[in-house]
């Protein structure tokens, strides 16, 4: 049985109450007033960019006002009116960045169970030999489904509740005056919506339930009985899962660009979560072993993780390219906004994110004796692990906030407060039960894996 | 020069790598085993050292890759510049996303067909090369163990008899 150390416990809660605080500063400095978030981003021009900048963009600014008269050759009034609703959004924008950083982090870490979740289906419905030895530590990873798929759907219905306006299509007003939300509202309706998360959550939750539930009868009962059980509930998940991920991605997160679709987004979320979940089972596997658990999970185990970390990191290379790179050859105007927007303000985040889930990866996890080093996959794994993390990051915040970005306070204080939080929910499940399965049939096979 | 070579066949991988792991430990060289199929694990019971063909696959891929990047260079961009799609074909780095699949192509079929070609060179297996396998049943039921003789057959013959041998024949070999 492991026991949780008490060392991960405080620093798990000091993460926790930090992340809090620097959330609660994040919401508190929110702007309230479209007086504050000029103000805002005034004193963030010049303290960024210093007074050159500022004076060629006020003049570029002058420039544009006087461009905007001469051709509409209208009255001023309709030059400030353009201002205000400017302002406005801007404002939004700002209210809108703590919710943006507490629903990017909140999503990241829920996302990383769900792989674990994907990726221990797989392993039962194909009845895998080499991996019975790590379903406890998968098992602990999918505990936080619970807890982290709750904090995703209370967040989705404060957006519902018009609390932030992380998803435009929610607001009456905005429909009402867009004829494309307007065809889409048969589906993207804030009930229907709430409606679907919950079939999601419940699917997933039940299923990891009552997996873990046969998992431990299975090691005390006399015949195979749960473990067949177990294999068909298995593949019944996976068909529900391809599904409802698929929607799940559209819904959580494609439906904050409302009038963007891409048909792969589906894939695209999937393989973002199944590569972060991976890495983490590596991670936690690579933990325990160092702290004498697990000692019959050897660096063959571990080089075949990290063998999936590679190929899949290459997996999602290859469906952003494909997203990418058929966008830009169309150049749709209604598409390639999507694009437009992340590289022209996000663009270091976002061929950052390239550099941390590809090019990384691949130069590192290439050569097949460092997947057995363990602290080197562990170090493979933080890159690929912040690299997704801007992944959804780029996913969220271009459409919530624009170009109002910045990695401050309630960004650090959303990865500190929900890493802290699934840091304490997995390692206290794990306590729970024995980390090495009794009576699983492949068991043998799993102590004898050899590369 | 003929060399006097002992030659032990058996019928299971398994005793074959038992039989291969106690020759070893009694520190007699192998100069070859032959198999009808890959035994797994049989290259480090023989004491085999680790292959360098990732290596030369990896340089091969890297070959690929610049073989890619200047024929597109040559072909789209300074011999015959097309405007496809609204994208004027004017400088490499703009049309990169348009090459990708290209570069991604060449490197693969660069890395997949030179290694297995180095494989074959390395494994000295050409056309019309003479079949080495001292013995046809090698390439259906049977695996064979080739060591040198140096003055000790009865030694080998009766460690070979040992390790589960169904047969042993001991000949002149050319090499």
């Amino acid at each position: 049985m492991y026991t949780f150390s008490n060392r991960l416990k405080i620093g798990s809660f000091i993460a926790m109450a930090v992340g809090l605080i620097c959330l609660a500063t994040g919401f508190l400095s929110a702007p309230s007033t479209v007086e504050e978030a000029k103000a805002m981003v005034a004193s963030a021009h010049d303290d960024g960019h210093g007074g050159g900048h500022g004076e060629e963009a006020s003049s570029h600014a002058a420039e544009g006002d006087h461009a905007e008269k001469d051709t509409h050759g209208e009255a001023e009034a309709h030059g400030e009116e353009h201002d205000a609703s400017h302002d406005e959004h801007v404002l939004h924008q700002l209210q809108n960045r703590p919710w943006s950083a507490l629903y990017v982090a909140a999503f990241f870490f829920f996302m990383i169970s769900l792989g674990v979740l994907a990726f221990y289906a797989i392993q039962r419905a194909s009845q895998a030999g080499w991996s019975p030895l790590l379903f406890r530590v998968m098992e602990g990873i999918t505990a936080y489904l619970v807890p982290g798929g709750i904090i995703v759907f209370v967040i989705l219905v404060l957006s519902v509740l018009h609390m932030n306006h992380m998803f435009v299509w929610m607001d009456a007003d905005v429909v009402a005056h867009d004829k494309l939300l307007q065809g889409k509202a048969g589906y993207l309706n804030p009930t229907f919506f709430l409606v679907r998360a919950a079939i999601f959550l419940g699917g997933w939750i039940f299923y990891r339930e009552y997996s873990r539930k046969l998992s431990l009868a299975q090691d005390e009962s006399d015949d195979n009985t749960n473990f067949v059980k177990n294999f068909r509930w298995s593949a019944a998940f996976l068909v529900f899962y391809l599904i409802t991920e698929s929607m799940m991605s559209w819904d959580w997160i494609m439906s904050v660009d409302p009038h963007w679709f891409s048909t792969l987004f589906g894939w695209y979320v999937f393989a973002s979560m199944f590569v972060s979940g991976i890495t983490v089972i590596a991670m936690i596997a690579i933990y325990l072993k160092s702290k004498g658990y697990l000692e019959d999970v050897n660096d063959s185990h571990i080089h075949d993780l990290a063998k999936f970390m590679f190929g899949i990191s290459i997996f999602w290379t290859y469906l952003w390219f494909s997203q990418f790179m058929l966008i830009w050859y169309a150049n749709i105007p209604e598409e390639v906004t999507y694009f437009i927007t992340r590289i022209e303000d996000y663009k270091l985040p976002f061929f950052g994110m390239l550099a941390m889930n590809f090019i990384f990866p691949v130069l590192v996890l290439m050569n097949s004796d460092y997947k057995r080093v363990n602290w080197f996959v562990i170090m493979a794994g933080l890159v690929v692990l912040f690299g997704h993390y801007m992944d959804v990051f780029n996913m969220i915040m271009p459409a919530t906030v624009g170009d109002q970005w910045y990695i401050g306070l309630p960004e650090i204080g959303g990865i500190l407060f929900f890493g802290g939080l699934f840091v304490y929910w997995v390692f206290n499940a794990l306590t729970k039960a024995p980390l090495q399965p009794k009576r699983n049939p492949f068991l043998e096979e799993s102590r004898q894996f050899h590369y | 020069m003929a060399s006097k070579v002992i030659q032990a066949l058996y019928t299971d991988d398994d005793v074959l790598m038992h039989a291969v792991k106690k020759v070893r430990a009694e520190h007699h060289h192998i100069e070859e085993v032959y198999t009808p199929f890959p035994v797994h694990g049989l290259d480090k019971a023989m004491g085999l050292e680790d292959t360098r063909i990732a290596i030369t696959s990896f340089m091969y891929g890297c070959l690929g890759l610049i073989v890619a990047i200047v024929m597109m260079n040559y072909i789209m961009i300074d011999d015959w510049p097309q405007d496809i799609g609204g994208k004027p074909s004017f400088t490499y780095l703009e049309n990169m996303p348009a090459f990708v699949p290209i570069m991604f192509e060449l490197t693969v079929f660069f890395a997949a067909h030179l290694m297995v070609i180095t494989f074959y060179l390395r494994s000295r297996m050409w056309p019309f090369k003479k079949a080495e396998n001292p013995d046809v049943r090698t390439t259906d039921d049977h695996f064979l163990m080739e060591l040198g003789i140096h003055d000790n057959e009865k030694e080998l013959t009766a460690l070979l008899w040992d390790t589960g041998a169904v047969e042993i024949n001991v000949t002149e070999k050319d090499s």
